[in-house]
């Protein structure tokens, strides 16, 4: 057994691999700068579904179908499926565990759920609990639009601090035995609320509890941020992104070049028009999988701290007036040993 | 009497004051659409609704708080002719025609087509 580093925090003593990851993306990702480091880019919204959940519940299978193949896996071999999205009741994730037929873990940290998933994960595999466990998670702007926020119909100005929900899904094995990069730690985030009530800047709501995370992360692995090649948070956008930095410097932590945030990332501010930037599950995913993943296996990054994070409000709660909880998990991922 | 030059700036300070509650206060788009419906009402009540109409024309009546006065309006001459129940038969009175309209747009527009983002 790995012992805890502290309250929060896990580091492995055999640190299970990111053995395969997988991504795929909507148009607009795909037209992104990071586009070239999907596996597959969709030509449309719909993806000949009938609806937007469909197309969504499409994307998170075919997500997972590449993830196995990629590493050449057999669906058999994978003992958990762990995932989650932003829908009610978590429906992408728990249609497409209806056809993998797997023992399933559904989980919710709106988000934060790649960080979080690859935590269980890595958890579940250290501990000698499975071998193998695929980890899934999906976002679709449409479908989040409506669940969350405003149908297109509606034609709603969009302020400066808003952030776009990325189309896409990711899938990832964490094996016992494979290919490095390994997670050599996770951080598991406590929820903080700052009582912001403002759903279209989440990047906002979140950034506190990004920032409670890193410091948990850095005080109890006694790591400071230049352990790391990169640092990045899930999707706090530009103006998340600069309030986290804020925080932490504070607090006697500078992030410097090595930070950035995968909502900043993940489109081309100047050309596509996403104010803050991007946001969703597949913010992360698609950076955190596709991206950074293909940049380790590289060899450009060695050490990456992968900071996902979640807003955990409901349209119901907020139209009660309540304010947005929010919650962030930290992966370590490390090419080599890692131990 | 009313003009294209007052309709446009009449119905630019309409925008101007949506636009400025939308960026510097919290309200929602749905508490600044239902706010601009009450104050056209009241304004509506008072009679200077249609007097603002008079001078900018498209300028005050485009604007959702037309709706407000026509609401209001519908309501007070009903009520002149039929009493207190008027209140209730007559507020949709002027503004069935807008509500029917958006109804069977939207239907007609749901039927042959399908979402697109």
């Amino acid at each position: 057994m790995s012992p805890k580093a502290g309250k929060h925090s896990i580091l492995f003593d055999a640190p299970p691999y990111l053995a395969s990851a997988a991504t795929v993306a909507g148009p607009r990702e795909g037209q992104g700068p990071l586009g070239p480091d999907f596996d597959l880019i969709y030509k449309d919204l719909l993806l000949e579904q009938k609806s937007f959940e469909a197309a969504e519940r499409k994307m998170l299978a075919d997500a997972c179908a590449l993830a196995l193949e990629k590493g050449n896996y057999r669906l058999e071999q994978m003992d958990y499926f762990l995932a989650g999205d932003l829908l009610n009741q978590i429906t992408a994730s728990s249609y497409c565990a209806a056809k993998l037929a797997l023992p399933f873990f559904g989980l919710y940290g709106a988000c934060s759920t790649l960080a979080l998933s690859l935590a269980l994960g890595a958890i579940l595999v250290a501990a000698g609990f499975a071998t193998n466990v695929l980890a899934a998670t999906s976002s679709h702007n449409c479908s989040s639009e409506r669940q969350f926020r405003y149908p297109t119909e509606y034609g709603f100005q969009r302020p400066l601090q808003a952030q776009w929900t990325v189309t896409g899904a990711g899938a990832a094995v964490i094996g016992a035995e494979g290919q490095p990069p390994r997670i050599t730690a996770v951080t598991t985030g406590k929820v903080v609320d700052f009582n912001q009530n403002d759903p279209l800047g989440l990047g906002v709501a979140m950034a506190p509890a990004a920032a409670s995370t890193l410091l948990l992360h850095f005080q109890e692995l006694q790591r400071n941020p230049s352990y790391y090649d990169l640092i990045v948070t899930g999707d706090l956008g530009k103006v998340g992104m600069a309030l986290n930095r804020q925080i932490l410097a504070r607090s006697g932590y500078q992030l410097d070049d090595n930070y950035n945030d995968c909502g900043v990332m993940i489109y081309n501010p100047d050309l596509q028009q996403v104010e803050s930037g991007g946001s969703g599950c597949a913010c992360s995913a698609l950076v955190g999988l596709g991206h950074i993943w293909r940049r380790m296996q590289e060899g450009e990054l060695k050490r990456v701290l992968l900071v996902s994070t979640g807003a955990l409000h409901s349209p119901t709660t907020l139209a009660q007036g309540e304010s947005i909880p929010s919650i962030a998990h930290a992966v370590a991922l490390e090419m080599g040993d890692g131990s | 009497m009313g003009t294209y030059l007052t309709a446009f700036i009449v119905g630019g300070l309409f925008c101007l004051v949506g636009q400025l509650l939308f960026d510097l206060t919290k309200f929602t788009p749905g508490h600044i659409l239902s706010g601009f419906v009450v104050a056209g009402g009241i304004l509506g009540s008072l009679g200077l609704y249609d007097r603002l109409i008079q001078f900018a024309g498209a300028g005050a009546s485009l604007p959702i708080s037309s709706f407000g006065n026509a609401l209001v309006k519908g309501a007070m001459s009903e009520a002149a002719r039929r009493g207190v129940i008027g209140v209730l038969t007559g507020m949709f009175e002027l503004t069935s025609t807008g509500i029917t309209a958006a109804i069977f747009f939207a239907f007609l527009i749901a039927v042959f087509f399908n979402p697109k983002g």
